[in-house]
């Protein structure tokens, strides 16, 4: 039988293992930064289609994160989807003519926005809007004009 | 004494009880009284339910039958808060001792002051190294109940029995497994007990000689029913051959020492059956 | 035929009023943690050798268990050219079930046949009938502590074994394989939920905490007091905790992760 004291400690340090690995999972894993929510600012982008896209996906510019998706809704008039991002506020100079577009990363990874910037010398900030967009390839689409266009090619 | 004025000054009254487990009738139709400030035997053959009788009067089974009132309360009517503060004012020697086994000889003895006391960790001490001496253990305080020999821990549970002062103390064997000296001195230990604090006391015991020496009363219990009762006097006098077969310890006699069964013979040449 | 639909009701009837009997037990137990507010040290104790005790196991398990699920994972994975991806796998599988379910199995192996063991062995020595004569009611002061114990060691345990896996998926992936550290971890980052997966991951390794708890305390309170009886009621512990752990698994599944 241990000294109470040491079964204390020991008991202690269990406890809060587990909690840490509680919060391990919670920030690291999942990066639930509600609390730790980096500075930064949203805009929006319309595109026609933005196929895998989902919340907390990454935005990048250059193969960087510079930010990640916050809401995708559906706009019942244009029939667009409507993707607000969120910027980290660091990244405060990007021109507004960037073009957005959606990406896959490699042939079965997860869907990004990147940003693509223009030449103009406003930048983007808080509620700005991205005009320029280029949807997502759907595989399946793709395939089927390939098909099509080299059938007609043939003729 | 008149039984009249046995029963009258009882602290224990056992009416009419009837147990029985199974098919296995325990206790038929029995009636005891246990006097106040007393030291009341009960004897019997081993399997008789001497140990059942003193879990009926703690309220641990319950009978099929009868009563019994500790303390002018009927002990199966009670409530379970009840029953518990009724606990508290009795002590129990077990057969086994009942130590709990992840505490010391010391934790052991404090565990029924700390539950149910708020005494300060220092009057819980030299209460527990009081008792702990009566039974002549106080060396022995921070052993494991592993670490004990069997009539150690009989002694050691003897303490925590006592450890609360209660009313009535009721042991199960409390000489089995002791050596003479220890047996010469629990038998004083239970005498003074007695006298000294006015402690209603219920001993079961097969040690004839030492349980004769201290009783006031004794009951012999046999096949269910009680086959003889009165002072040691009385009974080391009885008429009763199955109360001399017993006093006498002789194998032969109207007390049977075989579990009831078929013929020897029968069994033995019967071929066939497993059992 | 009519002795075999005999034995079927017998066992029926068995197994009902052990249910009904492990449900008082239960609701006793549930009454009785309000009284170890006012004594922490008696869940102090029990948090130690149920929880403290059982920490190696997991975590050394938790470990390997990441470490294979990122080989695996990564030999499956490059084959789609997706080893980025290689994160995501390693923490969905352990958060939401390889982590509360195998660390719950091995709870059960380690702590709750120690208990059953433990309580079994009371009840045959008569420390348990002693206690109940010293007006100490044993559910009360055994029994909670040692359930309370348990219900709140298991998601502890779990999130140790998942978070330690993780890092060995990591170790094996990224260090061992040349998968990109980065990727790893914002892959993972921006597919796990922390809602859909972790809280719902908690939620079951509690469910099974609970459950594995109160198995292997009434296995031990109910069992038959002899050295045969101990041993056949820890046995039936593993077993009947390892069938509820996978049963509730499938429904617990089922309900969180079903509309998805
Ligand atoms: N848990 C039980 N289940 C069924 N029968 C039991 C149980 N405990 C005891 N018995 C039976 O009850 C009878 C009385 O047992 P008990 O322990 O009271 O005897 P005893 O008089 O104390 O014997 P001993 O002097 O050997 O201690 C025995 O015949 C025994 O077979
Ligand atoms: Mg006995």
């Amino acid at each position: 039988m241990l000294h109470s004291s040491t079964q204390d400690t020991l008991v202690g340090l269990f406890v809060a293992a587990g909690i840490a690995g509680l919060f391990f999972l919670a920030l690291q894993v999942c990066n639930l930064n509600y609390f730790t929510e980096q500075k930064g600012y949203t805009v929006t982008a319309r595109f026609e289609n933005s196929g895998g896209l989902k919340v907390k996906s990454p935005v990048s510019a250059a193969g960087v994160k510079i930010g990640q998706i916050s809401d995708i809704s559906f706009d019942p008039k244009t029939f667009e989807s409507v993707v607000k991002m969120r910027i980290y506020s660091q990244y405060n100079s990007i021109p507004d003519d960037a073009t957005a577009s959606v990406f896959t990363a490699g042939l079965l990874g997860e869907q990004y926005v990147s940003l693509e910037p223009g030449g103009s010398s406003d930048y983007l900030k808080e509620g700005s809007n991205i005009e320029i967009t280029q949807s997502a390839i759907i595989l399946e689409k793709a395939i089927g004009q390939f098909l099509f266009k080299s059938a007609e090619e043939k003729k | 004494m008149s039984a009249e004025s046995r029963s009258q000054n009882s602290l224990v009254s056992v009416r009419s009880l009837s147990f029985s487990r199974g098919d296995n009738n325990i206790f038929n139709d029995v009636s005891m009284d246990f006097e106040r400030g007393k030291i009341t035997a009960i004897m019997g053959p081993s399997g008789t339910g001497k140990t059942t009788l003193l879990k009926l009067i703690g309220g641990q089974l319950q009978p099929s039958q009868g009563s019994i009132t500790v303390d002018g309360n009927d002990v199966h009517r009670l409530r379970r808060t009840e029953l518990f503060n009724l606990r508290k004012r009795i002590g129990m020697l077990f057969q086994s001792g009942a130590l709990l086994t992840d505490m010391n000889v010391y934790d052991n003895v404090a565990f029924p002051l700390r539950e149910h006391t708020k005494l300060p960790e220092s009057m819980i001490r030299s209460l527990v190294l009081m008792k702990l001496q009566a039974v002549g253990l106080r060396g022995a305080r921070r052993l494991m109940p592993n670490e004990l020999s069997g009539g150690m821990a009989r002694r050691v549970a003897l303490a925590r029995a006592i450890a609360l002062d209660p009313m009535m103390i009721m042991y199960d064997e409390p000489f089995t497994g002791q050596d003479p000296i220890s047996k010469g001195v629990l038998v004083h230990l239970i005498k003074s007990l007695n006298v000294t604090l006015g402690l209603t006391t219920i001993i079961v015991s097969h040690d004839v000689s030492e349980t004769a020496a201290i009783a006031d009363y004794i009951y012999v219990v046999s096949g269910g029913e009680v086959i003889g009762e009165g002072t040691p006097e009385e009974i080391k006098h009885s008429g009763s051959e199955w109360v001399q077969q017993f006093m006498e310890g002789s194998a032969d006699g109207p007390v049977h020492f075989h579990y009831p069964a078929r013929e020897m013979q029968d069994d033995l040449f019967s071929s066939g059956k497993r059992y | 035929m009519l002795e075999l639909i005999q034995t079927l009701g017998k066992s029926t009837r068995a197994g009902f009023t052990k249910l009904g009997r492990g449900t008082y037990f239960l609701l006793q137990t549930l009454t009785g943690i309000l009284e170890i507010v006012p004594r922490p040290r008696l869940l102090l104790n029990q948090m130690y050798s149920v929880g403290v005790l059982s920490c190696l196991i997991i975590s050394i398990s938790g470990l390997f268990v990441g470490m294979v699920l990122g080989l695996q994972g990564f030999y499956i994975l490059s084959d789609f050219g997706a080893e980025e991806t290689l994160g995501v796998m390693v923490a969905a599988s352990l958060v939401r079930e390889l982590g509360p379910v195998v660390s719950a199995l091995l709870f059960a192996g380690r702590a709750g046949s120690a208990l059953t063991a433990e309580i079994g062995l009371m009840k045959a020595t008569e420390q348990l009938s002693g206690m109940e004569m010293m007006a100490v009611d044993p559910i009360k002061r055994i029994i909670s502590p040692r359930f309370l114990a348990g219900v709140i060691s298991m998601p502890l345990l779990a999130a140790l074994f998942s978070a330690i896996g993780i890092l060995g998926g990591q170790i094996v992936g990224c260090g061992l394989l040349g998968v990109d550290d980065g990727s790893y971890w914002s892959q993972m980052q921006s597919k796990i939920d922390f809602f859909d997966d972790i809280i719902n991951g908690v939620i079951k390794s509690f469910v099974f905490g609970f459950v594995t708890t109160w198995i292997a305390l009434f296995e031990g309170y109910d069992t038959i007091p002899t050295s045969e009886g101990v041993s056949r009621a820890t046995t039936r512990t593993v077993v009947n905790s390892a069938f509820s752990i996978l049963g509730l698994d499938f429904i617990l599944t089922a309900l969180m992760f079903g509309d998805d």
